[in-house]
């Protein structure tokens, strides 16, 4: 869907020329959500400006759905992307429906046209319209502000998203409630999505696949699990934090690791978890219970399967992913 | 009491006048406007054009008005129009020039470069980003420069008097010459309220002209 080669960009500054980004290769498919993730300066923004060409590239290809994107206009280009900067840059002097319509109105869309459709995301961001297409951006509260940038992004339905840390600027209990909503969002629009962070908690919520910049060059492209799990080298490793297996726990569910029951009941004790928790929960209960298993309950409350520590630590050990 | 019989016997005379001054800064600040508009939004693309263009801006602020004028007097001689409107409108349009593009230029500038990365993200081109973005959100402050404008050119439209462009100053010159009070009193204080309700009427429009999401509440 999104295929970089070995794309390249050098700055000329007045202490000579800095290499920013440097023979950056990947692909992202379709409907993956990737996450370049590193330290400021490591070239991801840069990497993302060049695929809408808000930053023309030193040389290298970036090919979106095949197509080489040095033989489209940029201005052609951009206006199917969608695109979510971390400042959001709602205009001020626009509504939140006109501001959502910029890109419908860019491509000829008539009022009415683009008035149902500022409507139909605004819902779908758990807005109601009637309360806030007609306010300004002053209007709005950090949180609900970005969400307009990231329904402003998807107006015209664009298959691919550039968001450049989207969700930085919001308050952690804020930053939360927007990924979790927009994980949810994702999982019925399957946009390519191609995610600027340098949150490595973050990186683990979001990514399908996270790719880790070190000074402009991609060091190791691969899923959470694995990244944590096996850290390419020292740079990842201590990027992704000496907490890292902590941090693969959330990526795990209990239903993976379970040992499901027949019938029988079992009794470990109060503490259930449910199949879908993730092993952060378990890990949880087991040090504030010191128990060696938890019985795992289904919605009604039957018991469905234990989970063990020795299992858990099996998970972890195991070779790969998910 | 004499001053005020002056003003009643003299009102069409008045009226006249300020029709005279309002043909002169009106003609000077719609052309400012046409040319420094367009040039305080050329030059936010060059820092170093920017600068020499400001920088000449205020040296014509330097020069007084008078001497303007003696300036104008032998070039625009040549095709006949050495005094009268033309040079007043001239030389009020050339004050008009820097408060219009200091402040388009600044206002253009100050922008947040969020919203440009936005705008061009999103596929506008450079036009498109200017009427509908940066121009709507810098107008408060051009329409800021227009008002500055407006007021100078008040006060320079009434030295032209004295090079036979008419106008209230009419009243100043006379009232000097003649050491008649009552002239000096009446155009001085008809000069005071034109620009008073230019400024007024301006501030208005600066508020109507407010996108209403930038208004201050």
């Amino acid at each position: 869907m999104i295929r970089l080669e070995a794309l390249t960009k050098t700055f000329a500054t007045p202490k000579g020329s800095v290499t920013a980004v440097d023979g950056v290769s990947l692909e992202v498919r379709q409907g993956e959500t990737c996450v370049l993730l590193g330290p400021s300066g490591c070239g991801k923004t840069t990497t993302l400006r060049m695929i809408n060409r808000l930053v023309a590239p030193t040389s290298g290809k970036i090919f979106l759905s095949g197509r080489d994107t040095d033989t489209v206009d940029p201005v052609e280009l951009r206006r199917g992307i969608g695109y979510v900067i971390q400042q959001i840059g709602l205009f001020p002097n626009m509504t939140v429906a006109e501001n959502i319509g910029v890109v419908p109105r860019l491509l000829g869309w008539d009022a009415a046209r683009r008035r149902r459709r500022a409507a139909e995301l605004l819902s779908l961001l758990g807005l109601p319209p009637a309360d806030f297409a007609d306010r300004y951006p002053n209007e709005l509260s950090g949180g609900q502000a970005q969400r307009i940038g990231v329904a402003r992004a998807l107006a015209v339905d664009p298959p691919v998203l550039l968001m450049d840390e989207p969700f930085a600027a919001l308050d952690p209990v804020n930053r939360e409630a927007v990924q979790g909503e927009f994980l949810r969002m994702q999982v019925k629009l399957r946009k390519t999505i191609l995610f600027v962070s340098h949150d490595i908690d973050e990186a683990v919520k979001m990514a399908d696949r996270i790719a880790i910049f070190h000074s402009g060059r991609l060091v190791q492209f691969a899923e959470p699990d694995e990244m944590l799990a096996h850290p390419a080298d020292a740079f990842v490793a201590s990027f992704v934090g000496s907490d890292r297996t902590l941090k693969r726990l959330r990526l795990i569910c209990v239903r993976e690791v379970m040992t499901p029951l027949e019938g029988g009941r079992v009794d470990t004790g109060p503490p259930t978890v449910s199949p879908d928790d993730d092993l952060r929960r378990v890990a949880a209960l087991f040090l504030e219970h010191g128990t060696e298993s938890l019985s795992c309950a289904d919605a009604a409350g039957r018991v469905v399967g234990v989970v063990t520590r020795e299992a858990v630590a099996r998970r972890l050990a195991a070779e790969g992913s998910r | 009491m004499e001053t005020l019989a002056f003003i009643l016997h003299n009102l069409p005379a008045i009226g006249e006048r300020t029709l005279e001054h309002l043909s002169i800064v009106g003609v000077a600040v719609g052309v400012a406007i046409v040319t420094g508009v367009p040039l305080g939004i050329a030059i936010t693309q060059s820092r170093r054009t920017a600068d020499a263009v400001l920088y000449l801006g205020s040296i014509v602020m330097t020069i007084p008005s008078i001497a303007l004028f003696g300036i104008l007097i032998p070039i625009l001689s040549k095709i006949g129009q050495g005094i009268g409107w033309l040079p007043a409108v001239i030389a009020a349009m050339l004050y008009a020039q820097l408060p219009i593009v200091r402040n388009t230029y600044t206002a253009i500038r100050n922008v947040d470069p969020a919203l440009r990365s936005a705008a061009d993200g999103m596929g506008m081109s450079v036009s498109q980003r200017l009427a509908r973005v940066e121009i709507p959100i810098a107008l408060p402050v051009i329409i800021a420069g227009v008002r500055v404008a407006v007021v100078i050119n008040i006060g320079v439209t009434a030295i032209a008097a004295y090079i036979g462009a008419g106008g209230l100053g009419t009243f100043i010159s006379r009232g000097i010459s003649q050491s008649d009070i009552r002239q000096l009193i009446t155009g001085a204080l008809a000069l005071g309220l034109l620009a008073i309700a230019a400024d007024y009427s301006l501030a208005w429009l600066q508020r109507r002209l407010t996108p209403r999401g930038m208004a201050r509440p």
